[in-house]
């Protein structure tokens, strides 16, 4: 299979990604089409026998970097995070909605180093490839991104010490 | 369980969480306009003479492209064929009694005759769908050959016209570009063999570009 035509499989996977990320369909497939027509581009950059999926991953990560700086999005999220309805914490059960709109509430940052360790099974090592970053920063985002929904999951102020718990 | 089997456990019961809640967008139908191939844009060299001189710009546009995308912005010269198109537009659009010279009614000898006359297999998209449907069509001629020149409109009576010419060089293709001739907005695109020029006076640039993914899709099925 030659480059192109590995692009275009890796095409659904980088749509589930873009959506866990950037979230609303249109928005998550904007950044998609963005991401391809950077690729297409670029791909004589793209050092044959390394690994696609991690140069396409980095590649979306570049343009989500700079979609949202061109949004200047309003304040960060990092350390306001409203909290979520009470109905679903009746019992410890995560409801996927709930789960989906903590994702969201994430700071971007954060969000994408869970969402390629948690979602696409990336490695820490992996991940800090993809989004050029070091090691430890992969680690520490990763173990802050998981407080923050631990917290927002239970209703406790992070560091709050409560499990996670999810039943299908 | 110690701590750190607990995180894993956590970690684990996350992942399936994300996976449930993601993966069923890998199922879904990949949108069209991510199915776009990288497409080498070349400037079409004109019977009139404007060079082609190798200028090859990497463009790889969505066919659904969206107002603020960059790849509008670089639009090269309009070709004269979009002139063209544009004018065959203004001249047939108000024509009461005969818009067409070969009318829907006759459509599959429309499309034969259009066809060997151009010297390639032309189609007139149904565009029924989007509430266009097919006037007829004409013969005409172009800056390089006959050209075939399709008319549909609404049931209000907005017309639209799909102005095709054969391409000198086969095998390239373009994406969608958009130009303004006076007041007919005009989309076209290389694909192949043909050119394409889809124009509307009065639909704007979002609804005409609707009607020109109808036509591309219903041309590339």
């Amino acid at each position: 299979m030659n480059d192109a035509e590995s692009i275009v499989e890796l095409i659904p996977r980088l749509r589930r990604y873009a959506r866990a990320l950037a979230g609303e369909r249109t928005a998550a497939d904007d950044l998609v089409q963005d991401t391809l027509e950077r690729a297409w581009s670029k791909l004589h950059l793209y050092r044959r026998g390394t690994d696609l999926r991690a140069w396409l991953f980095t590649v979306m990560h570049n343009v989500y970097v700079n979609q949202r700086r061109a949004a200047r999005p309003s304040a960060p999220l990092d350390d306001e995070m409203p909290e979520l309805s009470q109905a679903s914490r009746e019992t410890d059960t995560l409801m996927l909605r709930d789960l989906d709109a903590a994702i969201r509430r994430l700071p971007p940052d954060q969000r994408e180093v869970l969402l390629l360790v948690a979602l696409e099974d990336m490695s820490y090592d992996e991940a800090a490839r993809a989004l050029e970053i070091p090691i430890g920063t992969v680690m520490s985002r990763l173990a802050r991104a998981r407080e923050k929904l631990r917290a927002m999951l239970s209703g406790l102020p992070p560091g709050g010490g409560k499990q996670l718990k999810i039943v299908k | 369980m110690n701590s750190t089997e607990q995180d894993d456990a956590e970690l684990k019961a996350l992942s399936q969480a994300l996976h449930q809640l993601y993966d069923p967008v890998m199922d879904e139908p990949v949108p069209a306009r991510l199915h776009v191939r990288p497409r080498r844009w070349r400037a079409v060299a004109m019977a009139a003479g404007w060079v082609t001189a190798g200028i090859c710009i990497g463009t790889f546009a969505g066919w659904q492209l969206h107002a603020s995308r960059s790849s509008v912005a670089l639009q090269p010269e309009v070709p004269g064929f979009v002139k063209r198109a544009a004018m065959a537009h203004v001249t047939y659009l108000p024509e009461v009694r005969h818009p067409v010279e070969v009318g829907a009614d006759q459509e599959q000898h429309l499309v034969a005759w259009l066809s060997k006359r151009l010297g390639a297999q032309v189609r007139a998209p149904k565009l029924d769908s989007i509430g266009y449907s097919l006037v007829g069509g004409r013969l005409l001629p172009g800056d390089n050959g006959p050209v075939a020149h399709f008319m549909y409109q609404t049931e209000k009576g907005r017309r639209i016209t799909l102005y095709v010419r054969t391409e000198a060089t086969e095998n390239r293709e373009t994406a969608f570009r958009y130009a303004a001739e006076g007041n007919v907005k005009v989309f076209y695109w290389i694909d192949r063999k043909l050119g394409y020029a889809l124009s509307s006076a009065d639909l704007g640039r979002e609804d005409l570009i609707k009607v020109a993914n109808a036509v591309y899709q219903q041309l590339n099925p």
